[in-house]
């Protein structure tokens, strides 16, 4: 196997300049985000440089309980993400807490099948598989699940006068949102569908790329993509079919009221 | 024993509201804009949680799932609201069941006569059902919403300003479909109004509401 070439600090330089340069053109223009740019990129160097040294010592020990503790946090940032991407979101524990259970469901129960079923690590929880494997369908599933309440809430707010006639004429809650719920899982699924879609003629995605340039045979770098993107769609999809059904149910009560009120106004 | 009844019902902004309404009654209510009609009609149609107790015949309605309170206590808002594209598509499937029957000849509503009849006294042609919704102008949207609201066979009606859109004609006819339902139904009705004219044609009581008391 030959080894990657190695990236020297002033390669890395030279591709910040780009995002320095962004950023100085987004002042140019305006656009009042070139602060949030150079942070989120700082943040990038930080978090890649430390999770680095975290890896290295997580895959020399193989410990369970380290790798559990790896996973919790990971878990708990991707909710805490799903909850930040939302526009309206519900007021109290039930954003965190619904975004958190859709990530469970979409990235950490899949991980946990993957493994045990699909690839037959030893041990199961092997972490050079299980961390970048949780990671990957965190980061994607995150999208389609954020994307999907959002696009729940948001109708349901625009659409208040058609949920409550519907309910005055005596429709169920269910029967009342129906429509607006099936139109934000089908929002939600287009990003994963088109990434399946464009895979290997527009996109060579970054798992496989990352093996390929690591020196692995292209035909054994697709067939990991392959079984990757098939658990992104399954993750996606039922974590999304949870938290869209869970939010959907908080914003009726027990007498099918549409309580609007148990949304954040904006940020 | 009157029909409907609240007893200490405290909307979001005022109350407590104790009245009754009876068999066959119409009662109007009027008052300054803002002072809580709209919301006093939510809370009977439990759209908003409120204070108090509703009953209807006698039966409480927290006794009751809410999607039958609502069928049985209709609320026709002021603006009225359409979702699909088709006009008839938004029949609740017992109604088009209704409807379509009718089309067989089988069916007929109990209460409201025939379907087509009604549909000509608001001033439609059969062929409304198949309009696209766009097309619709704010006074037709306002009278079919008012059809589609009695396809439900509500006890109790409570409209709020179900003519304001309408031209003189177009709220003549209105009210007599609102009369003539009521006098083969005996269905008890709340008419929000800011017609003086309009209260002294329809109704046999008249609220008046002054910053929500």
């Amino acid at each position: 196997m030959n080894s990657i070439i190695e990236l020297s600090p002033f390669d890395l330089s030279l591709a910040a300049l780009l995002v320095v340069a962004l950023a100085w053109v987004s002042r140019k223009l305006q656009l009042k985000i070139g602060g949030r740019l150079l942070l989120s990129a700082v943040r990038t160097v930080i978090q890649l440089s430390l999770i680095g040294f975290v890896l290295k010592a997580l895959f020399e020990s193989t410990e369970a309980g380290w790798v559990a503790l790896m996973a919790l946090v990971m878990i708990l940032a991707a909710g805490r993400e799903v909850r930040a991407r939302q526009k309206h979101r519900l007021r109290g524990p039930w954003s965190f807490g619904i975004g958190l259970s859709a990530m469970f469901i979409s990235s950490f129960a899949v991980t946990v099948l993957a493994l045990a079923v699909m690839i037959h690590a030893e041990p199961w929880y092997a972490p050079r598989y299980a961390i970048p494997l949780l990671g990957m369908l965190l980061g994607n599933t995150m999208n389609g699940v954020s994307l999907a309440v959002n696009q729940l809430t948001q109708n349901v707010r625009s659409q208040r006068a058609v949920i409550e006639t519907r309910l005055a004429l005596g429709q169920t809650k269910s029967e009342a949102i129906d429509d607006i719920r099936r139109e934000s899982i089908r929002t939600g699924l287009i990003p994963i569908i088109n990434a399946m879609a464009a895979a290997g003629l527009v996109s060579l995605p970054g798992m496989m790329t990352g093996q390929i340039l690591a020196g692995n045979l292209p035909a054994d770098a697709a067939k990991y993509q392959i079984l990757i993107m098939f658990l992104i769609a399954g993750g996606t999809g039922f974590g999304m079919l949870v938290a869209v059904w869970m939010t959907s149910h908080r914003l009726f009560d027990d007498r099918d009221r549409l309580r609007l009120e148990r949304l954040t106004i904006s940020d | 024993m009157g029909r409907l009844i609240t007893e200490g019902l405290r909307t979001i902004c005022g109350g407590p509201f104790s009245f009754s309404v009876e068999h066959g009654e119409c009662v109007a209510i009027s008052g300054p804009s803002g002072c809580g009609k709209t919301l006093l009609l939510r809370a009977l149609a439990d759209l908003d949680p409120a204070e108090g107790r509703v009953r209807l015949n006698g039966e409480d309605r927290a006794e009751m799932p809410a999607p039958l309170w609502r069928r049985r206590v209709g609320w026709l808002p002021a603006e009225s609201a359409w979702w699909f594209d088709r006009v008839g598509d938004h029949f609740l499937k017992s109604q088009r069941s209704k409807v379509e029957g009718r089309r067989s000849g089988e069916q007929k509503l109990p209460m409201l006569g025939d379907v087509a009849s009604t549909l000509g006294k608001l001033g439609f042609g059969e062929d409304v059902l198949e309009w696209r919704v766009e097309r619709l102008s704010t006074g037709e949207k306002q009278r079919l919403a008012l059809f589609r609201l009695l396809l439900n066979e509500p006890e109790v009606l409570l409209l709020d300003e179900p003519t304001a859109a309408l031209d003189r004609t177009h709220i003549h006819l209105a009210e007599e479909v609102i009369a003539s339902y009521l006098k083969t139904t005996a269905a008890s009705v709340l008419w929000v109004s800011h017609d003086p004219d309009q209260i002294a044609r329809v109704a046999d009581r008249h609220l008046q509401l002054w910053e929500g008391a």
